[in-house]
């Protein structure tokens, strides 16, 4: 297409969080020429919101700790749907991948004797997750840009990808526009790698910003690519939920982790109600030893408060529901009891959650270190995702490749907090590698002029649609509907509705309206954006359905046990010859003997 | 439910004027969310940018009624209540449209920073040993989240308009944390005293006041450095010392 320019590259990374920019080092490394296209501007990305720490085995603070058991904590959290030979590669590489970021310039927080300081964070066994302060994803995503601006890497910043292009089977460029004005451009590669993290904006809670609408799920799977596990969604338990505005913003695990507790309205620390028999060896039956266990004594177990992510986002739930929740539907988080204990309490928060502290102060009038905080489940992160090779990361589809949140396996049904900046590093890097050796071995294929012309044409719809549906209302509808009806408790009843729901909405963005000229126009963006996430809905509530039993990120009222059955397989979503979504269920691989053996040991 | 008016700055590279919005106030509302609002009702084509919601990732940089700020952290009740509020794009940057302003000169000027250089790994496994009172300074630095609202505010860059010559507060910050990091071996304060000419930084502190992750950029930052320029430079001392040591 003579009249859109094209760029060339060996390798094309789409998005530029840590997983894209570690996936863009890496194969510029290897010496093949990278663009790297983001979104947003660079050093934006979501990765900045993560605040807890990168889980890596390192041993500094606790030296029991080692890769095997990072194994069995992540394939436990995930409750064995994990891609096992996933979570072997990331328990292994990550202590390299965070001292690789500090021979970059990151600067972690210290132990006494100068090491790299690490804490806990739920279920992890030993301290583990590598941090600084609570802005470790900021940390991370700074180092890596820094870093990566040296390497002769092209970025090309606030332009958004709306398709993948196809030369026959295989992935060979991409269609996009860029923000300002609106203008198409061409990505000739001979490898892909989608790194775009996540689809919170499905849901109407959420910590996720406006970037995280599925595109690269969606990107996938208009190519023809599988994705797994998308029933398995993230439903943090601590997001803000006061004021309305702030509602579903993070708050850190690292408040557990630094002796934070969990109460009700009537005072009650509800988590010790209910600790589950795979957990109860390792959980503290009393609130003395919980606190000892977050003050570092290796003797004691971990406060429930620290159980995985899907669990206590659960509790919650059931407190809310049973009408024990705060005033406005949460429940209490405090950390200023640890006064109690420690003298110099105030500081010591201080400096251990500094932007914790000043998120609730400015937001929400309120100083954590004197009064609790209110919270509930905020929509975080997406398990489910681009079903890839754990070794090379390449997806279904040859020339194209996916790393951290969009790509799936390592997490299985419930990522351990920590476990995703490691993966974003691990997979991050594999793709990279793998893309470049790809990308050495093949030549460019041939754009396609009718690929790019139809294109062009749908993208340019919503200009054509005077008076037709408000973008942001067709987002809001959407949003509303998947959290009442796919949330965090789930019935076949109410999912069947939202495939009809989701019926009606693909007919409303048929019509979608984009008001004023194509110049940076959030609300032509905005309906583009819809497609990516009416598809990542369906294939959430399809797989959602399929799996009728209740494990990790999902929760069926009407299975609320989980099935032996079920343990054995994962779903998988493609789009049919038709241009229907089929589900199928795909079996997961039998567990080498040694892998099987670490389990048996350390489970 | 009460209802405020927003004064809009409307237009791009070639004019534009302020156009009046009425947005319905909730509780503990921040401005980022009035403009979404009416983003989402009024005016679809209304460009800004915003990414966190929570000061973290320094998009959604604007001036509020005449002031650098975070629009995602600035809350509505500190603003006088019965009067518009005035949102208008960053000045020291060219304009692309209605708040979006092209920061790109920033990203170029990181560039030309010498990266970071560590010295030799202090263990055999490869890793480096520092302490916590080491990094403390550094640390302060690495808060910042690029908002380029110090830029936006500091005189050499807003008024004199000297983009070519000065790298201003956000990369004398970052300059400072490569220089004051405790493994770095680089030395960059040839540069900081001809190519970014820190010189230029007469102290006006504008930028600290500014800074919504509250980094010390003048004290912390930009003296320190400027000190160490001097004693590199401009010490008769070492000058003479330099000298003796040539001949």
């Amino acid at each position: 297409m003579a009249e859109y320019p094209i760029f060339e590259h060996d390798v094309l990374v789409i998005g530029a969080g840590g997983a894209g920019l570690r996936a863009a080092i890496e194969a510029s490394a290897a010496g093949v020429s990278v663009g790297l296209v983001c979104k947003s501007l660079l050093g934006k990305a979501h990765t900045v919101m993560a605040e807890g720490g990168m889980a890596a085995a390192i041993g500094n603070v606790d030296d029991r700790d080692n890769w095997k058991v990072h194994f069995t904590d992540t394939m436990r959290g995930g409750q064995y749907v994990n891609n096992w030979r996933m979570a072997e590669l990331h328990a292994k590489e990550a202590p390299d991948r965070v001292r690789e970021l500090e021979a970059w310039g990151a600067v972690f927080d210290r132990t006494k004797d100068g090491k790299i300081l690490q804490r806990n964070f739920g279920g992890h066994k030993y301290p583990r997750l590598a941090h600084v302060g609570d802005r470790t994803g900021l940390e991370m995503i700074r180092t890596l840009q820094d870093h990566g601006i040296h390497q002769g890497i092209e970025v090309y910043m606030e332009v958004t990808v709306v398709s993948l292009l196809k030369d026959g089977d295989r992935v060979v460029g991409a269609f996009a526009y860029e923000r300002e004005h609106g203008r198409f451009r061409i990505f000739r590669a001979k490898a892909v790698i989608l790194a775009t993290g996540g689809i919170g904006r499905a849901y109407k809670i959420t910590s996720n910003s406006w970037e995280g609408t599925g595109d690269g799920h969606s990107l996938a799977y208009d190519s023809g690519a599988e994705l797994i596990d998308m029933e398995f969604i993230q439903f943090h338990p601590t997001g803000m939920v006061y004021p309305p505005s702030v509602r579903g913003i993070l708050v850190t695990e690292g408040v557990r982790g630094e002796g934070g507790i969990l109460k009700n309205s009537e005072g009650k620390r509800f988590m010790f109600d209910d600790i589950p028999d795979l957990y109860k060896d390792q959980t503290a039956d009393n609130p003395e030893e919980g606190w000892k266990y977050t003050q570092g004594d290796k003797n004691a177990r971990r406060p429930p408060e620290l159980l995985t992510r899907d669990h206590v986002a659960r509790c919650i739930v059931r407190e809310v529901k049973a009408g024990r929740g705060s005033p406005n539907g949460g429940v209490y988080l405090d950390i200023a009891w640890i006064k109690e204990k420690l003298s110099n309490a105030e500081e010591h928060i201080k400096k251990k959650l500094p932007s914790m502290y000043h998120q609730f102060k400015q937001l929400a009038d309120l100083d954590i270190t004197k009064e609790p905080m209110e919270v509930g489940p905020t929509t975080h992160y997406i398990m489910g995702g681009i079903r890839v090779d754990a070794d090379t990361q390449a997806s279904t589809v040859p020339g194209l490749f996916a790393a951290g949140e969009c790509a799936a396996g390592i997490n299985g049904a419930n990522r351990l907090g920590g476990n995703s900046l490691s993966d974003l590093l691990v997979f991050g890097k594999r793709a990279g590698e793998f893309a470049a050796k790809f990308a050495k071995e093949n030549d460019h294929g041939t754009i396609d002029d009718s690929q790019v012309s139809e294109k062009v044409k749908w993208s340019l719809q919503p200009f054509n649609n005077p008076g037709g549906e408000n973008p942001f209302k067709i987002q809001e509808d959407l949003q509303e509907m998947m959290q009442d009806l796919v949330g965090i408790v789930r019935t076949e009843r109410e999912m069947k509705q939202a495939l009809e729901g989701l019926t009606k909405l693909r007919t409303r963005l048929a019509n979608v309206s984009a008001t004023g000229n194509i110049d940076f126009n959030p609300s032509w963006h905005t309906a583009l954006d819809l497609h990516n996430l009416l598809n990542v809905s369906e294939a959430v509530t399809l797989a959602a359905i399929e799996r009728k039993e209740s494990r990790g990120g999902q929760f069926r009222d009407d299975f609320p046990l989980k099935v032996e059955e079920f343990g054995k397989v994962n779903f998988s979503v493609k789009k049919g010859d038709k241009g229907e979504m089929e589900i199928k269920s795909i079996p997961i691989p039998e567990m080498p003997a040694e892998l099987k053996q670490i389990i048996e040991e350390l489970g | 439910m009460r209802k405020a008016t927003f004064k809009i700055w409307r237009g791009n590279s070639e004019g534009g004027e302020f156009k009046s919005y009425d947005a319905d106030i909730q509780p503990g509302m921040v401005v980022l969310d009035a403009v979404l609002q009416i983003q989402g009702e009024q005016a679809g084509d209304l460009a800004c940018r915003w990414n966190c919601r929570a000061g973290k990732c320094g998009s959604c940089s604007a001036e509020i009624n005449g002031k650098p700020k975070l629009m995602c952290m600035t809350r509505m009740n500190t603003l006088p209540e019965n009067e518009p509020i005035t949102v208008e794009p960053m000045k020291a940057f060219p304009l692309k449209k209605d708040l979006v302003t092209d920061v790109s000169w920033n990203y170029e000027v990181k560039k030309k920073i010498k990266k970071f250089k560590p010295r030799a790994p202090d263990a055999e496994d490869g890793t480096w040993r520092m302490s916590q009172g080491d990094v403390d300074r550094v640390q302060e630095f690495r808060k910042c989240i690029e908002c380029f609202l110090c830029q936006d505010v500091c005189h050499v860059l807003r008024d004199h308009h000297k983009h070519e010559e000065f790298i201003g507060p956000r990369f004398l910050v970052y300059a400072a944390a490569l220089e004051m990091h405790p493994l770095d071996t680089e030395n960059r304060l040839g540069d900081l005293k001809d190519e970014s000419n820190i010189g230029y930084c007469n102290i006006t502190k504008c930028c600290t006041k500014v800074c919504p992750e509250s980094i010390t950029i003048t004290d912390n930052a930009i003296i320190p450095l400027k000190e160490r320029v001097v004693d590199e430079f401009y010490d008769p001392l070492t000058k003479l010392v330099k000298i003796l040591r040539r001949k």
